[in-house]
């Protein structure tokens, strides 16, 4: 183990940028490859209407918190996460699905 | 005068009774019919939960009209709705263009699938049992290869 444990624990975001060890970089790198490919839902469900009254279909895509999940997270396509936003806005202005949760 | 279609949905408090559905539903359709609009659907949703209070009301009675007709009665209908105060929500939206879209993405979706399936020699619709579930297969599709196989 090349890896201290202090540093491996407490670097995890920061390791990419500041350190220079090539084997840091390599580590890291690595863990991307296993990553399973994103596909957006709507896409491959050929789901053409994101409706706001579809509580059960935007319900996902709205975590605890209540915040909008991102793209990058879910995987979902600009064209539809664009279409969920507009779903999911109107959705809360009828208490459909809440704007904060704490 | 192309028309165009929205959807207004409405929350009344939980309490309120049938006659107070009834009358606001009739007082939303005097105004539309006045301004040379139709009601295409009118779906009470019933009683439902809040996802957040308003004003100390934790469920809502909720009522969607989809109305064809134009902008100036939708902004009179907005304005009546905001001033009634036995309305604790309302929303108004434009739905006419969305589904323009809609059914011009499924209808080019439906012909271009029909389109390949008769380039491969298919009828251009999907029979039944076909498709990823195993099984069974069509009879007329498969004789070809039967002699090739062994």
């Amino acid at each position: 183990m090349p890896f201290g444990q202090g540093r491996s624990g407490g670097g995890g975001g920061r390791g990419r940028g500041g350190d220079k060890k090539p084997g840091d970089k390599e580590k890291g790198q690595r863990r991307t490859l296993f990553r399973r490919r994103k596909v957006c839902k709507f896409c491959a469900d050929k789901i053409d209407d994101i409706n706001y009254k579809d509580v059960k279909l935007i319900g996902p895509f709205v975590p605890e918190r209540g915040k909008i999940l991102p793209r990058r997270i879910s995987g979902t396509c600009a064209m539809h996460q664009r279409k969920l936003q507009t779903a999911i806005k109107r959705a809360r202005q009828i208490a459909l699905i809440p704007y904060v949760t704490d | 005068m192309a028309s165009r279609q929205y959807e207004l949905v409405y929350i009344l408090p939980p309490d309120s009774s049938d006659q107070v559905v009834a009358d606001l539903h009739t007082q939303v359709e005097g105004v539309v019919s006045r301004m040379n609009g139709q009601i295409e659907k009118h779906e009470p949703w019933g009683r439902k939960r809040l996802a957040y209070e308003i004003g100390h009301n934790k469920e809502g009675f909720y009522v969607l009209e989809v109305i064809n007709g134009s902008g100036e009665l939708m902004k009179e209908l907005d304005r009546r709705l905001k001033v009634m105060d036995q309305v604790i929500r309302h929303m108004v939206v434009r739905v006419d263009e969305e589904k323009k879209v809609v059914d011009r993405t499924q209808t080019k979706r439906r012909t271009e699938s029909e389109r390949r399936r008769v380039k491969r020699g298919l009828p251009p619709q999907r029979q039944p049992g076909e498709g990823r579930q195993a099984g069974d297969m069509d009879e007329t599709e498969d004789d070809r290869f039967d002699g090739v196989e062994v």
